[in-house]
């Protein structure tokens, strides 16, 4: 087979829409049998649509080995992702590159480990939650959404939870609130036992997960380099960095990540040392900015048709 | 004019037959070539200049072991075809090599004609040869011994892979090339500007490697998608060309500002991900009204000249010593001047300084002078006290150089490493440390032969940093896996599937 042919490799098997509407939330089955045998939790592939196209980060939300495929899963928010979204069982997409990154380690815990996925973040979090729960692990996983109609995932994460919690910010379903609000009670609850957090979702939600396992407000700051504890119960995120070619080439994804030891911020690769890193020691605030390095240029290019600016992953 | 007639003239000729130049005030705002090459007139011309020396000094200097001797004498006959023929029986890619490789330190360095004026214009005439065949449709040499039953695996699709995969090629392997990126090339193609290096050409002169029967397989990241140890159970041997994965900062503060980007990033947008088409194509790019370049490389002169295609006003390129130290080519230096990028040499950031939204718009200074000279021999510069001061940019751009590609190293603990991260090879064979260097390969015929070339192993063997370099590489690491290949069985004999299929 002529692997030169780019495309040919990774077919589109199944197409599911998870939420509805222009900005849906879309899951694709791919067969990509090399990046399904490697992968593991916590890593993601970058994917091109077409010839002159973007190179989009996704995580990889599920494996089959078996069967050759990977799950990608992407909300329709911008002309690269949309493009992704016309594309139906049958067609391939162009080009896959995983699985990258640093595999998330997953072992069994004396305590409870608390999942965390807020909007489209739900989709990483899947296989973390699997592969903890396989191991034996007593899971509590918390998932949110805006509203009803966005949330994901809920049928696939119950049957691999010790616990689910539902919330939506408008109530429509589960829960009236944020994660954080469940959070807050299991930590009250369960605090000292529980051994491990994990949350994947929109920056200020994670922001929000560190404050509250800090014991802080929401409306309080966190600043690692002032208030890094490393007696805290252990907290890991996974950061969306703006990248271009995912193997720590462009140094684009590089975040400050506090090194208690050396006592100063490091600028580390998200796309090789990440996606995953201790929430405690992640300067958020950078972070949040270098990500709108592109705004007005999401904007040019989406009144002029062509694309989407800078994608990121979920 | 006749042989005779040309050649008396151009003995007479001190300087290089002139290059055809796009001009710069044109040029600053395209995309297109830069040098647009001799016509096959100026190219008999300039190989007149040649007086065929006995012993030339020329081709040992060619880290690609072209016979310059016998290419000269063909172009001086006219003979481009056989020309052309001579070249990429030792080197596939001309058209590549002809317009990247350092002559001035090579080849050009040592030629006779450069005692008294300028050397013959070796790379010129390469270049010119290269085109010459593309145009007319003269392909290299295709022939090669049937299959030996062997396989290699390339990891890396740059310079030192294609040398490698072509020179194994051509000795009867079965060669599949591993690339991560979407496009085969490496450097050449992320990292080159097309106005320096076309990428049509790239991909022709790697077509001309698949005519050779290597296959490419992209969007393979070894180590990631496929493990090292997987392609070693496949393959009879496996040539390393990672490449200089690795962006360089300078760890000074405000290097998280937005706008501050390193060179790698900036030219693979602009380059790999078409950026400079923004908004016609989806990738966008930080054009930038005033531009600040770091460095005094070949990467330092590329990320400033194309911040000037992009519509800069101003580029300034900083660099801690003087132009004599600047280890960019010569001509890419003087192109750089034409094209209006300011120089400030003897001077080094210290701190860049945002604004209220975290945007770069200072960059701080201090003043150089030069010292005694360091370990590379070249004067040290040192802090001027108290010379500080503040310039205005919106965009600034690290190229202060790349290290070795970490990523394979550390995923296979049995691949050593030299402080700088380079994979250590030996000098000679370039056969990995411990990894079938000749005696041991020998005595175990269970121990895999693995060498390396390019980027990731910097300047052990003698010469590093270009692409002309790595490409002697290849050239090396191939003569090696076959003299170790000699005696051992095929690994595999049965027909195997494609790996990543």
């Amino acid at each position: 087979m002529d692997c030169t042919l780019n495309g040919k490799n990774y077919a589109i098997l199944r197409r599911r829409d998870l939420t509805p509407g222009g900005d849906g939330i879309v899951e694709f089955v791919v067969s990509a049998p090399l990046i399904a045998r490697h992968a593991r939790a916590g890593q993601f592939v970058i994917v091109r649509t077409d010839e002159h196209g973007e190179r989009i980060p996704l995580t990889i939300a599920a494996y089959d080995p078996a069967e050759g495929t990977i799950h990608l899963i992407f909300q329709m928010v911008g002309h690269s992702t949309r493009r992704m979204g016309e594309l139906r069982p049958g067609d391939s997409i162009l080009d896959i590159l995983g699985p990258l990154g640093t595999p998330i380690e997953v072992r069994r815990h004396a305590g409870p480990v608390v999942c965390i996925g807020g909007g489209v973040g739900i989709a990483p979090i899947w296989p973390k939650v699997r592969e903890l729960f396989e191991l034996g692990n007593e899971v509590i996983t918390i998932i949110g959404a805006r509203s009803k109609h966005l949330l994901i995932l809920e049928e696939e994460l119950r049957g691999i939870s010790t616990v689910l919690h539902v919330t939506t910010d408008d109530g429509t379903y589960g829960r009236k609130g944020f994660v954080t609000d469940v959070l807050h009670e299991v930590l009250e609850a369960r605090g000292e036992a529980i051994a491990e957090v994990i949350a994947v979702g929109p920056l200020p939600m994670m922001e929000a997960v560190v404050k509250e396992m800090a014991g802080k407000s929401f409306r309080d700051t966190y600043e690692p380099s002032l208030e890094y504890d490393p007696r805290r119960t252990p907290l890991i995120v996974s950061l969306n960095p703006i990248m271009v070619d995912g193997t720590g080439m462009c140094g684009g994804c590089r975040v400050n990540i506090w090194n208690p030891t050396r006592g100063e911020y490091e600028a580390r690769f998200s796309c090789v040392d990440g996606p995953a890193f201790d929430g405690y020691a992640v300067d958020f605030a950078v972070l949040t900015r270098r990500n709108r390095q592109y705004i007005q240029q999401e904007k040019v290019v989406t009144e002029h048709g062509s694309g989407a600016g800078q994608e990121r992953s979920a | 004019m006749d042989r005779e007639q040309a050649r008396r003239e151009a003995l007479r000729q001190k300087t290089k037959t002139p290059m055809p130049m796009q001009d710069p005030a044109v040029r600053i705002r395209n995309f297109s070539v830069v040098e647009l090459g001799y016509t096959p007139e100026l190219a008999f011309q300039e190989s007149q200049r040649c007086i065929q020396c006995k012993d030339p000094r020329c081709v040992p200097y060619c880290p690609v072991e072209i016979d310059i001797r016998a290419m000269m004498d063909a172009v001086q006959a006219g003979d481009y075809e056989t020309a052309y023929r001579i070249v990429t029986r030792s080197n596939l890619f001309p058209a590549i090599s002809g317009r990247v490789c350092p002559q001035e330190n090579q080849c050009e360095m040592v030629c006779v004609r450069g005692i008294k004026g300028e050397p013959v214009g070796i790379g010129y005439v390469e270049k010119f040869l290269a085109d010459w065949a593309r145009e007319h449709g003269v392909r290299p040499d295709a022939d090669r011994p049937a299959w030996n039953g062997k396989r290699i695996a390339v990891v890396g699709s740059g310079p030192a892979g294609m040398s490698a995969s072509a020179d194994l090629a051509r000795l009867g392997y079965k060669v599949t090339m591993y690339e991560a990126l979407h496009r085969p090339g490496g450097v050449l193609i992320y990292g080159i500007p097309e106005f320096r290096l076309p990428k049509a050409i790239v991909d022709y002169e790697i077509g001309n490697l698949r005519e050779l029967g290597v296959e490419i397989v992209l969007n393979t990241l070894v180590g990631r998608t496929i493990t090292m140890d997987e392609l070693i159970q496949q393959n009879d041997a496996i040539f390393i060309g990672t490449g200089a994965g690795l962006p360089y900062f300078m760890n000074i503060p405000g290097e998280q500002l937005s706008g501050v980007y390193s060179a790698n990033e900036y030219l693979t947008r602009a380059n790999l991900m078409e950026a400079r088409a923004f908004p016609e194509v989806p990738t966008p790019i930080h054009m930038g009204k005033i531009v600040g370049v770091v460095g005094g490389g070949n990467v330092a002169m590329d990320a400033a000249r194309v911040a000037k295609r992009l519509g800069a006003e101003r580029v300034d390129v900083i660099y801690r010593r003087t132009k004599g130290e600047m280890p960019a080519r010569v001509d890419e230096i003087h192109h750089a001047e034409e094209e209006g990028i300011e120089f400030l040499f003897l001077h080094a950031p210290v701190a860049i300084h945002g604004d209220e939204n975290g945007w770069v718009r200072e960059v701080e200074m201090i003043r150089m002078e030069l010292g005694e000279p360091d370990d590379s021999g070249r004067r040290r510069p040192v802090v001027v006290p108290d010379s500080n001061f503040r310039r205005e940019y919106d965009i600034l751009i690290m190229a202060i150089g790349q290290g070795p590609n970490p990523l394979l190293a550390k995923l296979t603990p049995y691949l050593k490493t030299n402080k700088w991260g380079q994979l250590i090879v030996d000098p000679t064979t370039l056969a990995l440390d411990g990894h079938a260097a000749p005696s041991a390969a020998a005595a175990s015929p269970d121990i895999p032969i693995l060498c390396a070339g390019g980027d990731i192993i910097g300047s052990q063997a003698g010469s590093g940093g270009t692409v002309i370099a790595a490409m002697g590489h290849g050239k090396i690491a191939a003569r090696t896996i076959h003299e170790l290949l000699a005696d051992r069985p095929p690994k595999m004999t049965a027909p195997q599937e494609s790996p990543a299929a």
